[in-house]
């Protein structure tokens, strides 16, 4: 190990860092390609737009995690911002707790279609692919029921709404930076610690990496699996309330296409399909990796068709860097 | 001129250096053993000669031919065929395209399902298994079976060496014989068999010569007749093995575990038992005698349709592993790989996964630290061989993940603890220090049962035998009673 050439040291670090050195290079290109991209004001709004995203990006890693996916999360976004903004405007008078409550309502609703899928894997054995599939159309269609097909929109003078809305638009004080940053980072640490410093942690990737091992060790492995699609579930819904506490509106066709997204950000960051290989930071510098592609190619002006086409090729870049590292230990 | 001739191969992996200088010949018709401890690059080196692997240095040459194999295809070409101990069968496959699946459509574009079976039909008489239904899917046959597929698959390429890596681990005695039966007709039709084994016995049986390797290097090679099996065991571990099973005295004390009636499937059949604290009994039998299956109803990690299990005087009735831990038994599985460990993960992770980390506190956070050394504390106990102990699993040696397993259960401190298979695939040094294990376990009154389908490991660590037949408690042997010969006659019903 100490005898390691430069080149070696070099290597090592490109490989097992890939996604970390895909950011940096994609933000010192960025910085340079446009002069507006280092402003204060469109790193804020940058971060600001992928705060929806990462919500997601977690929740699915916690799936993918356990060797699942789930391709619900973009319905069930849809799901949870009709239900926060139909339960708020239920009551006129409504304050602080109220919006509380309908946060709760609107994330408990996100877990519990979780918490379906969930169950149809942990305890049926049905493929995640299946069952998420099934319950991407049926949370489609309950967020179309329940709404009855119209976008919803918060009642104007009510002072839930009012505080909801200052979240979504004002900058927390002291620290001046976007309320929903500021929520995003504790999203952030929250599970950083969950998943480094906590059984439940360790114990969703082993359920992953070697399920009848752990079974055989005495862990409940159905309760692990579960778990991880309820926590996506509500992560999914609470990214539908942030959505929608920006844009004052909540659509019921909204969050299409959301789960290939957050499933990028997963495989950029690293993580295995399969399961059992996967971290918080590496997902959160996945949707960073995302995110910027978007942006400096809107700060570029390059056309929106043509974005598609890079964004997908940079996907293909990233998880083939990861392939190269490894092709000599393992044949 | 030897069919097989490698000289000088080098081979490295990032820092470590698998292979540094290994040269090795084998002629045609014979059977020449391949020997050493895990980790002393056995199977790298046959990944190298079949195309796995690409060497770093070194010559192989086939019949005195310098060749210059770059993939797994050209080994193939060239007529070497590495049969793995996990097998590559397609298992929703029928037996005849499997042995034909390199070269299913030889006529034309379409598979003529008729044809190909007719002459995998011709293949298997040719070698005296006219009993395999060609049409059959693959994947339903026992795993000797299996073998023999991908042995025809080898014949219908018309190989000229055939290397075999731990054949035998997964099969019966009989089965064993089956297979060593067609290794000779094989021998005798002039293929150059290469086979790579632990099992002494085996090799003293089938083989004329042995090489051996240790840490990357060629010991040497010595015929077979001329050498004990003693002497063998000193050329594979570098130092004098006195013994290789310790010496253990024995206190006995109260029973731990008494089993009555135990019924689970057509596997086990009213079985009882008792084990007392302090005990080491084993469990002999042939594969699917029913052994594996009593344990895992024991452990609730399969369902029990009736019998009584008491533990220290208490009736228990565990209905999953976690509730049989919680009572107080253990239980490292048969199969290390798939059910004992997780490769992908590190020692610390496979050494503190159990229901209830103790160095959890009372919000749920571990203390990593703390964890760190008990982990630590754990390795040097058992002598796991890690750079340290954020390795991965997967990157140490069966011997060592074996022991890797083993932490968890020597840390619970159960009354009971069952060891399945403790050290298949797993070299002779390790072999030592997991007996040392389960003799410390039972000095400390633990009660353990040992399933193992190697005879001497029972007759040299067991106080007790019991041996299982067809799901049913054939007999019990204590003492000198403990003997190879007894334990076929009971396991194959010959009374």
């Amino acid at each position: 190990m100490e005898n390691k050439t430069l080149g070696q040291k070099a290597s090592y670090i490109f490989f097992e860092y890939n996604a970390l050195v895909m950011l940096v290079v994609l933000v010192v290109a960025s910085s340079f390609l446009s002069e507006a991209f280092l402003s204060t004001q469109n790193i804020t709004n940058l971060l600001r737009q992928l705060i929806p995203l990462l919500l997601v990006s977690i929740g699915m890693l916690l799936v993918i995690l356990t060797g699942g996916i789930d391709l619900a999360v973009g319905s069930v976004a849809a799901v949870g911002g009709v239900v926060l903004v139909m339960v708020m405007n239920g009551n006129a008078d409504g304050g602080a707790f109220w919006l509380i409550l309908s946060v709760l309502a609107a994330a408990g609703g996100g877990a519990l279609l979780g918490a379906v899928t969930g169950a149809f894997v942990a305890f049926f054995r049905m493929a995640p692919f299946v069952a998420s599939l099934a319950l991407m159309t049926i949370a489609r269609g309950i967020a179309y029921i329940i709404s009855n097909g119209q976008p919803q929109r918060f009642d104007r003078e009510q002072e839930a709404a009012l505080i909801l809305r200052t979240f979504g638009s004002k900058s927390a004080p002291i620290i001046d930076l976007a309320w929903p940053i500021v929520f995003g980072a504790l999203v952030i640490a929250f599970f950083y610690v969950l998943m480094r410093y906590t059984a439940y942690g360790r114990l969703t990737v082993a359920t992953g990496s070697n399920e009848t091992a752990i079974r055989l060790a005495g862990i409940p492995v159905a309760r692990y699996k579960l778990l991880a699609y309820a926590a996506c579930g509500a992560l999914s819904a609470i990214a539908g309330v942030v959505v929608a506490s920006r844009s004052g509106v909540a659509t019921p066709a909204s969050g299409v296409a959301l789960e290939l997204d957050a499933i990028a950000a997963c495989v950029i960051g690293g993580a295995l399909l399969s399961g059992g290989k996967g971290t918080v930071v590496n997902t959160v510098i996945g949707v960073l990796v995302l995110g910027l592609i978007g942006n400096i190619m809107n700060l570029l002006s390059v056309p929106a068709y043509p974005q598609q086409v890079i964004k997908g090729a940079i996907i293909i870049l990233a998880v083939l860097l990861q392939g190269v590292g490894r092709k000599d230990a393992r044949v | 001129m030897a069919q097989v001739e490698m000289v000088g191969i080098a081979k490295h992996f990032g820092g470590v250096k698998a292979l540094r200088n290994v040269s090795f010949a084998a002629e045609a018709g014979e059977i020449h053993a391949l020997m050493g401890e895990n980790g002393a690059g056995k199977s790298t080196l046959m990944k190298t000669l079949s195309g796995a692997y690409l060497r770093d240095a070194g010559e192989i040459k086939l019949k005195g031919q310098v060749t210059d194999i770059q993939s797994p295809r050209q080994a193939l070409d060239m007529g070497v065929t590495v049969i793995y101990q996990e097998l590559v069968i397609a298992p929703h496959l029928s037996v005849a395209e499997n042995i034909f699946i390199d070269h299913l459509s030889t006529g034309g574009f379409f598979v003529k399902r008729s044809h190909i079976e007719a002459e995998a039909r011709k293949v298997l008489a040719e070698i005296g298994f006219t009993d395999i239904d060609v049409s059959r899917p693959a994947g339903e046959l026992s795993i000797a079976y299996q073998q023999v597929v991908e042995i025809c698959k080898a014949l219908t390429r018309n190989s000229s060496v055939l290397v075999l890596d731990e054949p035998t681990a997964v099969l019966t005695s009989h089965e064993t014989e089956k297979l060593f039966e067609l290794l000779f007709q094989l021998r005798d039709k002039g293929v150059c068999i290469i086979y790579v084994s632990h099992r002494l016995e085996e090799i003293f049986h089938i083989c004329t010569r042995a090489t051996i390797l240790k840490d990357g290097e060629t010991v040497g090679t010595v015929n077979i007749a001329d050498i004990t099996q003693h002497d063998l065991i000193n050329m594979m571990v570098g130092r004098e093995l006195s013994d290789l099973f310790p010496d253990r005295s024995v206190e006995i004390g109260a029973p731990v575990l008494e089993v009555e009636g135990l019924n689970a499937g057509v596997m086990v059949q009213d079985v009882g038992f008792t084990l007392y604290a302090g005990e080491v009994l084993g469990f002999a039998g042939l594969v699917g005698a029913g052994r594996t299956e009593t344990m895992r109803a024991i452990f609730g990690a399969d369902a029990r349709e009736s019998g009584r299990i008491v533990l220290k005087g208490r009736e228990i009735s565990p209905s999953s592993p976690k509730e049989a831990i919680r009572d107080g038994i253990g239980l490292l599985p048969e199969d290390r790989k798939a059910q004992g460990v997780l490769l992908e993960m590190s020692v610390r992770v496979n050494g503190a996964l159990r229901p209830d980390s103790p160095y959890e506190s009372k919000v749920g956070l571990i203390d990593r630290a703390a964890e760190g050394r008990g982990i630590q504390a754990l390795v040097e106990q058992l002598a796991v061989k890690t750079a340290s102990i954020e390795s991965n699993v997967g990157d140490l040696s069966g011997g060592n993940q074996q022991k890797v397993a083993l932490m968890k259960w020597v840390d619970m401190g159960s009354d009971v603890l069952i060891v399945d298979e403790p050290t298949r695939g797993v070299d002779v040094g390790a072999k030592i220090e997991i007996y040392n294990v389960i003799n410390d376990l039972a000095a400390k009154g633990v009660g353990v049962i040992v399933v193992s389908s190697e005879m001497t490991e029972l007759i040299g660590v067991c106080d007790r035998v019991l041996v299982m037949r067809e799901g049913h408690i054939a007999g019990e042997l204590t003492g000198d009673d403990i003997r190879e010969d007894k334990m076929i006659a009971l396991a194959m019903g010959l009374n």
